[in-house]
């Protein structure tokens, strides 16, 4: 029934702390417009725009997408606005897919974007509610002590998320858009950068970044006459579970199995570690990267750190995982989870320069959020399904 | 932010970058029917969790409703011993406010004896000592100066008891 | 296209001010009485959709505890607009055209009471040029009422009058605020909140969540004895900047009536989400409403206005007449945005 659906079209932003030389419109243009042209295709070519972003608070601006229309091309046409906490970016591609795979569009403009220096992120983030004390700073504090459920549970050496880091740190020196570009990056640089909330460090930590990622889709009949390539979307699949219930595995979600097993099953992927060819996958702190690689049933629960260990993740691994940097290298919240989406339809389209895995076909995008509770996810490849 | 640069009255001699716009919104807060049960409670000194009707756990801190089964909580309370275990923790090194301890301190997760569900704290303990599984114990600010805040309690220390098994606690992490 | 239909609405009471529930226990009743109606809870349904906004709540993340009223466990695939729950409707019904989903669940909710809404409706504007200013909400309608006086498009006596319709009908509805048997003599005698509105030409405050269930094809007429079949649904936004568009009518919602079928045939019932007597008016003539059509029989926004809730809700006013014999054909609208932005247009069928 769904209509077979590709991504034509990719643009980002250059990710920077500030981007202080563009307006809020002008920086998802900048966006917009690289992915229109990646397209062929003009303003007018767009049936509908969908916006993404996070909390509203991060820009100080209460339902952008409205001020926002017509600098996105959306003038009298119909635009929506999607919010999903850190996942938002992903959720914003696997809605925008289903504008066109529903038939309702033939061709969409989906962009997410975050300019967190405009406002204060991190005010934004811990506004203290009335009647409670705030023990927790930042969304690091929150998860450090799931990280020390992780290395317990699974009896992960220490310096797995090091390593991890080191990892995504190499491979953004091969993006030129990346924020994060340490030349002198090396397993020391990291292991002895400050520890911020135990156990992880500075260096194992997401920038705070301004910037946009946008993708054009379109359906089949209209991707099949380019003579360019295109990311045939095989599947997304959207998972969320309560923040918090007695007895809830925060480190293991429920919700990340379930979205993993229906995203395979709708794919038609049985062995996702041998058919997938690499990922993008969400990495905010440097060790959700072996937790994600067992939520996302890649490999055994308790193994994921293997992976890393092995340099199955690394570029030329087995199973490369953030060849762009990923999240610990440019993280504009509201974009980071399409900018995993946009990376996976672009290596698949061979169109990921020096960070392309050679002859990568089929790549999963995923992206998370809130108290890792939101799981968004996609399946691309170069064939059709 | 800054403002723009303006030599002659009228006249600017650089384009328009940037704008400062202060935002300044007042909100007024209500916590709920059943939080505020429990919220009066702790203003006594009394650590007051719910039971959900559906499975029966212990919610402490409550919200007013079981958000797996998402039922509100009947008026059935329980009070709970300010006596717990550290389920798990971080040691913060960066600064932030509201946080009675000096940098580096313990974010606590502590599971309270009679509790179904994780109360985020603080702990006071020595770095090297910390590890998951510690018994731990309610340090309560001077009763006058009580509130109805979970921060009438300043942070928990350790107590002279033997670990929990790792068992009893792993399922709340 | 696959039939989609409405087969069950709840709503909160519509009030100035909910004091002492929080968005999740205002929740948990409209949810449970929709499960009440139809069988389905939310885990039950295949997607669940809602649409709240952070600003009204001054928090970020506002919605994550709105999931708490839903109870997503086993996990539920879920997702969230920041938007009114009109549009969480329309993903929701996209996601069933696709095939994703036979049923999902739709819910909408805030508390703008809690802070100062015309203000805090200041943050919609453009962030450079106008929102420094701070012009509030009503003085921003009110530039439009004025431009549609000047040009003989309205007069006060016309916008008195949707006030008192709406009223009137209102006392027919148990959750609606602002009911009762006003003139227009009364309502022109008042004094202007902002020139020229008057309070009665502008909706209440209210608090207040709703919620609908929508289903497909066999699946409708198993929960639904006469499902309310979408036949047409669509939204447009325009520019925002007061001064690109025409502000003496709403061409977005008449493009998206055009595309949604409205004029197709004859329409009984019209559920709109205009908060001023003025733009329900122009809301009126996009839609081409004639004058057999009855308008706003719940009292519409005019007569409880909780945002983010409130097209959502006339989506499920206009279903449930629908389904109980009241009315074949219908249209509810949402809006978003100042100035009749952006409109959503949605009709309706009983056979």
């Amino acid at each position: 029934m769904a209509e077979l659906t590709a991504v034509v079209g990719i643009g980002q932003t250059k990710y920077e702390a500030k981007r202080l030389d563009k307006s809020m419109p002008g920086l998802l243009r900048e966006a917009a417009e690289k992915a229109l042209a990646d397209a062929d295709c003009t303003w007018a070519d767009i049936d509908a725009v969908i916006v993404g972003k996070a909390p509203d608070l991060f820009e100080g601006v209460m339902m952008p997408e409205l001020f926002l229309n017509d600098a996105l091309g959306g003038a009298y046409k119909p635009m929506l606005r999607v919010h999903t906490a850190g996942s938002v970016g992903g959720s914003t591609g696997v809605v925008a897919a289903s504008m066109v795979q529903s038939g309702v569009h033939d061709r969409v403009l989906c962009v997410a974007y975050e300019k967190q220096s405009e406002s204060n992120a991190i005010w934004a983030l811990s506004i203290s509610v009335p009647f409670s004390l705030a023990t927790v700073a930042g969304a690091g504090g929150y998860f450090a002590p799931l990280v020390r459920g992780y290395i317990r549970r699974s009896g992960a050496p220490d310096d797995t998320g090091i390593r991890v880091a080191v990892k995504d740190r190499q491979n953004a020196l091969l993006n030129p858009l990346a924020h994060l570009r340490l030349e002198d990056i090396s397993f020391d640089l990291v292991a002895n950068s400050p520890m911020l909330w135990d156990p992880i460090r500075y260096l194992e930590t997401c920038p705070s970044s301004d910037g946009a990622c946008a993708l054009v889709m379109e359906k089949e009949s209209l991707a099949s006459q380019r003579s360019n390539e295109v990311a045939w979307i095989h599947a997304t699949e959207m998972k969320s579970e309560p923040t918090m219930f007695s007895g809830r595995d925060q480190v293991m979600p429920q919700a990340t199995l379930d979205n993993a097993k229906n995203l395979y099953k709708k794919a038609g992927i049985t062995n996702p570690r041998k058919e997938i060819d690499c990922a993008e996958i969400y990495v905010p702190f440097s060790w959700f990267e072996p937790m994600w690689m067992e939520g996302m049933l890649i490999t055994e629960p308790n193994e994921g750190w293997k992976m890393t260990y092995e340099g199955a993740t690394a570029l030329d691994g087995d199973f490369p995982v953030n060849m762009s940097g990923g999240v610990l290298s440019s993280n504009p919240i509201g974009a980071s989870g399409l900018i995993r989406f946009a990376e996976a339809a672009r290596q698949v389209r061979g169109l990921a320069e020096a960070h392309q895995v050679d002859g990568a076909k089929k790549a999963l995008g995923h992206a998370y959020g809130g108290g890792s509770q939101y799981f968004s996810t996609w399946i691309v490849s170069s064939e059709k399904p | 932010m800054s403002d723009s640069e303006s030599d002659d009255a009228g006249k600017t001699s650089e384009p328009v970058t940037l704008l400062r716009a202060p935002v300044s919104l007042d909100y007024e807060y209500s916590a709920g029917q059943s939080a505020s049960r429990f919220l009066r409670a702790i203003e006594q000194g009394k650590l007051l969790g719910q039971r959900c009707p559906v499975d029966g756990r212990v919610y402490f801190p409550s919200r007013g409703s079981c958000p797996q089964h998402a039922v509100t909580f009947g008026d059935e309370v329980v009070e709970l011993s300010d006596k717990g275990t550290l389920v798990t923790f971080s040691i913060v090194r960066i600064p932030s406010e509201n946080i009675p301890l000096e940098l580096p301190y313990i974010t606590a997760n502590v599971l309270l004896d009679g509790s179904d569900t994780i109360l985020m704290h603080v702990l006071d303990a020595s770095l090297d000592d910390v590890h998951m599984g510690m018994r731990v114990q309610a340090v309560w600010k001077p009763k006058e100066e009580w509130t109805t805040s979970t921060a009438n309690i300043m942070y928990f220390r350790p107590i002279d008891e033997p670990d929990a098994d790792y068992e009893s606690y792993k399922e709340h992490i | 296209m696959r039939d989609v239909a409405v087969v069950g609405f709840a709503q909160s009471e519509s009030v100035r001010r909910e004091p002492d529930r929080n968005e999740v226990e205002i929740l948990i009743p409209v949810i449970q009485a929709l499960r009440e109606q139809t069988g389905l809870s939310g885990p039950d349904c295949d997607f669940i959709c809602s649409g709240s906004s952070d600003y009204l709540a001054g928090q970020s993340f506002a919605f994550i505890s709105g999931l708490d009223a839903v109870g997503a466990w086993p996990p539920v695939a879920e997702s969230h607009v920041e938007m009114d729950g009109a549009w969480a409707l329309y993903e929701a019904w996209v996601k069933i055209q696709m095939g994703y989903a036979d049923t999902a669940l739709v819910y909408g909710f805030g508390k703008p009471s809690m802070g100062d809404l015309p203000l805090t409706m200041a943050l919609q504007l453009d962030p450079y040029t106008m929102m420094p200013l701070w012009p509030d909400a009503i003085s921003i309608a009110a530039l439009q009422a004025r431009h549609c006086l000047d040009a003989d498009i309205l007069t006060p006596e016309r916008m008195a009058a949707v006030a008192v319709r709406d009223r009137r009908h209102a006392k027919d509805n148990p959750t609606a605020q602002v009911k009762g048997d006003w003139t227009i003599e009364e309502i022109l005698a008042e004094d202007f909140i902002a020139n020229p509105l008057r309070k009665s030409d502008c909706a209440p405050i209210s608090d207040g969540a709703s919620a609908v269930l929508l289903a497909a094809g066999d699946r409708a007429s198993e929960i639904c004895d006469r499902p309310a079949w979408i036949r047409g649904i669509e939204h447009i936004c325009e520019p925002m900047d007061l001064g690109v568009r025409d502000l003496g009518r709403s061409r977005s919602t008449q493009i998206a009536a055009e595309k949604a079928g409205v004029g197709s045939g004859k329409i009984d019932i019209a559920e709109l989400s205009a908060p001023f007597t003025h733009q329900t008016i122009l809301v009126e003539e996009a839609l081409g409403l004639d004058a057999e059509t009855i308008v706003n029989p719940s009292g519409g926004a005019l007569a409880g206005n909780p945002l983010m809730a409130v097209g959502l809700s006339r989506i499920g006013e206009a279903a449930s007449r629908i389904s109980d014999g009241q009315a074949d054909r219908a249209v509810a609208h949402a809006t978003s945005g100042p100035c009749l932005q952006q409109n959503l247009v949605c009709v309706l069928e009983g056979n």
